[in-house]
Parts: C-alpha cells; sequence; structure tokens
C-alpha cells in the first residue's frame, strides 16, 4: 500500500470523522488519497491557520484528537499559531504537514521549512518520517501521546517521496513508548493528607481548571463541592465544570475575576487548586498570592507543581482519579463547621457584584451576553475570540456545562474564534453553535467565512464591534495616558455585513438596545449562518480589575471604573 | 550554583536539540556538554554542566522527564562523582623550548601527542583545575588553538 493511503487508513483506525486542511504541492499525494475517500470528511479552509483553529474548536468540543493537514513550508508555518494556542490550552491535536523529499531536506528546497525544529518548543511531540515503514507506527504514537497523560498537540511531518512509496499497511497493536508513562493515580499518602486540610481548614477554596474538563471529572468536582460545601471558583478554561447555580460557585479568578473570589483568595486558608496551572492572568504577583493560605496542587503534569506558586501538598494524577479518592475518604473525615467563612464570601458577592451601567441609546457588551443567557438558557456552545468581548462572556455568560465555552486562553490567540466555531459546528451539528468576536479578532481569519458559507454551516456570528482594539485600549486609558497608540479602528473598518454578503452569509446590524433581545432572538432562529454586527459602547473597560503582576485584593472595582468613564 | 546533570535518552534524530533547547528556553546556561553513546545499544548520555538556581533546575529537569525520547535524569551533583574532561593544546614551541613544554606536560601528566616545526599538540585529562593549570602555564608560550570536551561524569560507587 502506498504511503498516502497508509496515513488514510491510519486515521480511520484511529476513529478520526474530520479533518480540516489545505492542499498543496507536497500534499498532493495525500489530497490524491484523499479523492474518492468517502470514510473521512475533509473541510477545505481557507488559511492553513484556520485548519489548525478549526481542529482546535474540534477538539475542545468534543474531547476527540483534531486533525489538521497542510503542505509543506508556508502552508506548515501557517499552522504555527494554531499549534502553540492548542499547546498553551493543552488541547489534544494531530498536524499532518507535507515536506519536501527525503533527498531534498535540507537543500532549502522550494517550500522547505523545518517544521520539527520550529515546532519543537510548541508541541507535546513530533516526528519527521524518513521511510514509509514508520508511517503507522508513528500516527499510532502521536494519536496516544495527543489524547493521554496531559493532552497536547503532535506534528507528523511527511516528505512527499514518503507518501510514494510502498509497504504492507498493518496498523500496529501496541504503542513502543516505553518512557511515557503518565501518572494517573494520585498518591494516596497525599491525597489523604490533603483531605485532612481540607477538613481542618477555616476558610478553604477550590480553583478548578481545563485538566477537569481533559480528564472528564466534572460531575466528581462538583459532588465534591456539594459534598463538603466548600467554595469553588472555575478558571477561563475551566467555565462550565460548575453549574453556575451551584451553591458556593464564585465565578473565575484572576485579573477580570469576580471580586469575591480573588478577596476569597487573600483571606483563604487552605486551598484546592485541581487541574490549573497558576497562569500568571490568576495569581497576578505569584509571590503575593494567596499568602495566608496552604496549597494543595492537584495535576497531572508533574512540572506543572511547583512552577509559579509552591505547593505544600503535591498531587501528580488524573483529576478524575483524584477526586473520586477523595470522595471516598470525605465519610471519613469529620469537616469543621465554616459559617463565618461562607457568610464572609456571601457579603462580599452582595457588596462587590459583577455589575454595569445600562444605557438607553447604546448596547452594552455585558448585555449582550445576559440577552443570550435569556435566549439560549445555556443550550449553546459559545467559542470566543480574544480581547474584551471574551472578558465579558466569561464574566457573564452562564455555562451549563463542560466543552461549552471555547477559548483561547494561555496563548491569547485573536483570530482564534472564528475557525474554532468551524470545529465546534462539525463536532456538534445539533447545538446552537455562537461565535463572539472583536472587531479587531474577526478580521484576523475572516476569510473562513467561506469556509462556513461553503459547507453551511449554521454559526451565529456576533461581532461585539467596539471600534477599537478594545482590550489593549483599556490598557492604554488606564497605564499609559490615554496614548491611544494605533489601537481605533474606527475610521477603516469594513462594511461587514456587504463582507458577510459577499461570502453569501446573511448580515444584520445591531445597534438599538431596544431591539437587541428582538433581532438576537431572529439571528439564532435562523436556519443558516448569520454574521450580527452589533454596535456596542465603544468604552466600556471590563472590571474589576487587578493590574498586570498585581495583588488580587487590590482591584479596579466597577464602581471606581464608572468614575475613570466620567472623568475623561 | 553549579550543577552536573546526565541525561540518559534514547539515540533518535533531534533528542540534542530537544534537551539543549529546553535548558536556552527556560534561560538556563550550558556551559557544557558532551554526548555519547553508552553500554546499552541506542541509548545516550548527555552530560551537561549547568549553572543557575535550584527553582529552574527542578523545573528543567521535570520539563526533560516529559520528552518521550528522554529515559532518565540525574544531577550528579547531588552525591559523589567523578568528573573529567579532555583538552587538546596547540601551543607555539620551538627546539629551544620544547623540553621545558615536555617538562611541564610531563608534570601534568599530559601527553605531547604531536610535533611540528613551530608548535606542538599536547593532549590532558582531567578535572577543570588541572586542566586549567596546565592552560595558565602554557599561555605563556602562546596557545595558537584549544579544543575542550564537555565535562564528562559517573556517580561514584553503587548508584
Amino acid at each position: 500500500m502506498k504511503g498516502s493511503q497508509i496515513l488514510i487508513e491510519a486515521l480511520i483506525e484511529e476513529g478520526v470523522e474530520v479533518i480540516f486542511g489545505y492542499p498543496g504541492g507536497r500534499a498532493l499525494e495525500i489530497y490524491d488519497a484523499l479523492f474518492a475517500e468517502k470514510r473521512l470528511k475533509h473541510i477545505l479552509v481557507r488559511h492553513e491557520q484556520g485548519a489548525g483553529h478549526a481542529a482546535d474548536g474540534y477538539a475542545r468540543a468534543t474531547g476527540r484528537v483534531g486533525v489538521c493537514l497542510t503542505t509543506s513550508g508556508p502552508g506548515a508555518t501557517n499552522l504555527v499559531t494554531a499549534i502553540a494556542t492548542a499547546y498553551m490550552d493543552s488541547v489534544p491535536l494531530v498536524a499532518i504537514t507535507g515536506q519536501v523529499g527525503t533527498t531534498q531536506i535540507g537543500k532549502d528546497a522550494f517550500q522547505e521549512a523545518d517544521m520539527t525544529g520550529i515546532t519543537m518548543p510548541i508541541t507535546k511531540h513530533n516526528y519527521l518520517i524518513k521511510d514509509v515503514s514508520e508511517l503507522a507506527p508513528t500516527i499510532k504514537e502521536a494519536f496516544h501521546l495527543a489524547r493521554t497523560g496531559r493532552p497536547g498537540p503532535v506534528l507528523i511531518d511527511i516528505p512527499s517521496d514518503v507518501c510514494k512509496q510502498n509497504t504492507d499497511f498493518k496498523y500496529p497493536e501496541k504503542i513502543d513508548l516505553p518512557n511515557y508513562k503518565p501518572t494517573l493515580k494520585g498518591n494516596p499518602r497525599q491525597i489523604k493528607q490533603a483531605i485532612e486540610l481540607l477538613a481542618q481548614a477555616e476558610r478553604p477554596l477550590v480553583i478548578a481548571g481545563g485538566g477537569i474538563i481533559a480528564a472528564n471529572a466534572a460531575k466528581e468536582l462538583t459532588e465534591f463541592i456539594q459534598t463538603t460545601s466548600i467554595p469553588a471558583a472555575a478558571t477561563l478554561l475551566g467555565l462550565g465544570i460548575i453549574p453556575p447555580n451551584t451553591a458556593g460557585y464564585l465565578g473565575m479568578p484572576g485579573m477580570h475575576g469576580s471580586a469575591a473570589v480573588n478577596y476569597a483568595l487573600c483571606e483563604a486558608d487552605v486551598i484546592l487548586a485541581i487541574g490549573m496551572r497558576f497562569d500568571d492572568r490568576i495569581t497576578g504577583n505569584p509571590q503575593l498570592f494567596a499568602r495566608q493560605a496552604k496549597i494543595i496542587h492537584a495535576d497531572i503534569d508533574p512540572a506543572e507543581i511547583n512552577k509559579c506558586v509552591p505547593a505544600d501538598v503535591p498531587i501528580i494524577g488524573d483529576a478524575r482519579e483524584i477526586l473520586k479518592e477523595m470522595l471516598a475518604l470525605l465519610k471519613k473525615n469529620k469537616f469543621t463547621s465554616r459559617a463565618e467563612w461562607l457568610q464572609q464570601i456571601a457579603k462580599w458577592q452582595k457588596d462587590f457584584p459583577l455589575t454595569y451601567a445600562q444605557d438607553s441609546k447604546t448596547i452594552k457588551p455585558q448585555q449582550v451576553c445576559e440577552v443570550l443567557n435569556d435566549l439560549t438558557k445555556g443550550d449553546a456552545v459559545y467559542i470566543t475570540d480574544v480581547g474584551t468581548h471574551q472578558m465579558f462572556a466569561a464574566q457573564y455568560l452562564r455555562i451549563k456545562s463542560p466543552r461549552r465555552f471555547l477559548s483561547s486562553g494561555g496563548l491569547g490567540t485573536m483570530g482564534f474564534g472564528l475557525p474554532a466555531a468551524i470545529g465546534a459546528a462539525l463536532a456538534c451539528p445539533k447545538e446552537n453553535i455562537i461565535c463572539l468576536a472583536g472587531d479587531g479578532g474577526i478580521q484576523m481569519n475572516i476569510q473562513e467565512l467561506g469556509t462556513i458559507a461553503t459547507n453551511k454551516l449554521p454559526v451565529k456570528i456576533l461581532v461585539i464591534n467596539n471600534r477599537w482594539l478594545g482590550m489593549v485600549r483599556q490598557w492604554q486609558q488606564l497605564f499609559y495616558c490615554k496614548h491611544y497608540s494605533h489601537t481605533d479602528l474606527a475610521e477603516c473598518q469594513p462594511d461587514f455585513l456587504k463582507l458577510a454578503e459577499a461570502y453569501g452569509i446573511k448580515g444584520v446590524q445591531i445597534e438599538n438596545p431596544k431591539h437587541l433581545e428582538k433581532q438576537l432572538q431572529e439571528v439564532l432562529a435562523y436556519k443558516g449562518a448569520v454574521l450580527a454586527n452589533i454596535l456596542v459602547a465603544r468604552e466600556e473597560n471590563v472590571l474589576p480589575m487587578v493590574p498586570s503582576g498585581g495583588v488580587l485584593n487590590k482591584m479596579l472595582l466597577p464602581q471606581i471604573g464608572a468614575l475613570i468613564g466620567a472623568l475623561k | 550554583m553549579k550543577h552536573i546533570i546526565a541525561v540518559i535518552v534514547d539515540n533518535k534524530p533531534g533528542v540534542l536539540a530537544r534537551v539543549a533547547g529546553l535548558f536556552s528556553r527556560r534561560a538556563y546556561n550550558i556551559d557544557s556538554l558532551a554526548v555519547g553513546p553508552t553500554e546499552t545499544k541506542d541509548v545516550s548520555r548527555i552530560t551537561l554542566v549547568v549553572h543557575g538556581n535550584d527553582e529552574i533546575l527542578e523545573q528543567i529537569s521535570k520539563q526533560l522527564n516529559k520528552l518521550p525520547d528522554v529515559k532518565k535524569v540525574l544531577d550528579l551533583s547531588q552525591g559523589e562523582f567523578i568528573s573529567r574532561e579532555m583538552v587538546l593544546f596547540k601551543v607555539n614551541a620551538t627546539p629551544k623550548t620544547r623540553h621545558e613544554i615536555y617538562a611541564l606536560a610531563s608534570t601534568f601528566r599530559a601527553k605531547v601527542i604531536d610535533i611540528a616545526e613551530g608548535s606542538m599538540i599536547i593532549e590532558a585529562t582531567g578535572d577543570t583545575a588541572k586542566i586549567e593549570g596546565l592552560e595558565a602555564l602554557l599561555e605563556k608560550y602562546g596557545l595558537q588553538a584549544v579544543a575542550r570536551t564537555g565535562k564528562l561524569a559517573l556517580s561514584r560507587g553503587r548508584k
């Protein structure tokens, strides 16, 4: 069998149903094998970065490995941002890139780029195939690495001549990775120690992150919180793991987290951090983070322990396994009453709620999120881009379950939203697919409107349009004396409705707060894709805000933020 | 603080770049590096001398352990170890100075391995202090070139 056909057969063996790609010279053999292929759906994107993010969106929405395919050189380098995005957020991805022929490698051949070299720091592992006999075992290994342990992207670079070579196809049953053994079961002694600490704690707190989703541990986590009555926060990547109406659920911590969580982090005496990695957007200054707390850090990746914040009790393992062990131990430990702590938190929640001022003339971005909550009742897959709209979405959208809020957290990749929504739409054909993007980010991968139109994907694209690069503008306002250096997009803004129409997508203008709900309802009810250009208040800041490198309890609160706005 | 790290790896393409890349990415300086085969077929040993604080070293060693090609990471400086490096000096030598240089070399248990018109090549093996001591003495004759290996190290005894 030819190498290109072996690749297809191996993908099918791995259960792949859809791949996102873009052809080119060094991928011709592979695309020839795809020509009459009925078992695999190939989605032709309009730019390779889109293929990477679409595969990422598909993986985030399903938990399965996303697959993208490009040619060598520029096709492959266009994937770099998407691979780095997946790496930062631990998304399982297999990226397949064409490469120049094995005899031409190193000769600066046409469209040659050293992809294994380029992607070494942003992949979990990568491979350059030198002989067709390596192809099947490598694909098996790549999928295993991508989806197990701490998930992540794996790149396979396949020279064009390898695709033409012949060998017998036999998909290996076993994987030969003797050095790769992720620890799944947490150490019982450490788990016991953790539960004892939590039982004695007067002011305990749980912070849970994307690791809970990767481990399918949302149910166990919610049960743990409910049984112990320990208040809990979920990080940006963890939104949806705790249903928002759960008692003790406080929302998101960190730079734009809710005030109650940030105050609680500063006052807590024991913190259970599980499936999260103490990103600087959560800790602020790590030296001043949660100084009163003993920290129990549970993660599947040993390298996360002590990386940013030192752990008093480290637990290495799969979040679900660890939580199951913890739940089993709960009966044996008597938890101290924490009425005072819960009252204090309730008071913070009451005194410092998320708040914004509505305006009869202008739509507020927060308002869009609240209307969406009313209209969808949480039955939607939300995909965001990066910027102020992303933070408003994280603060205001009520995400009911895991894998229903897809957002580029670690890398903060503008341009992620639209292509990731393509992946989500293919992964969840029966769900409402709602993509929120700013007017800056949407233009970074706007060409993917073509992919949405061609494949008739009913994505609802809501452009939260403030005619700024809003997050950068906010920082310039607060920390750079309102030097709005190159962030104003008002003058050069395209007509988004005509753009949508040019691709054959319905365009809707929304600018009157009075009609917002009705118009959004129509958008959501529409059978096909819609791009809604929602003109929102230009200078709405995301608050609360902990300045970069600051301390969590020193926030700029909405109440004070409103004053700054008035001082203009 | 200086550390001597031995990284035992599968001998696969790109593995040295993966290992060395991790150090540079975490802003950790490599003072010296030596790579070679081991007693086991298809397994190589990378010996690195690095300096930096212990937290970063802990982080790097954990990151190294995550690479599928890495079998083991050892911090030899944690216990007793023996280390050696080797150097070749090409030193200016005239018929007049040759004898002096011979004498110096033999004091350091170094070997003269080549003599040409105007120069000699001396091979020395030992710890860093010895090699640097010999180098200081040879410098006054004029060193034309120096080639030095990275440090090799093994823990002492059974471990």
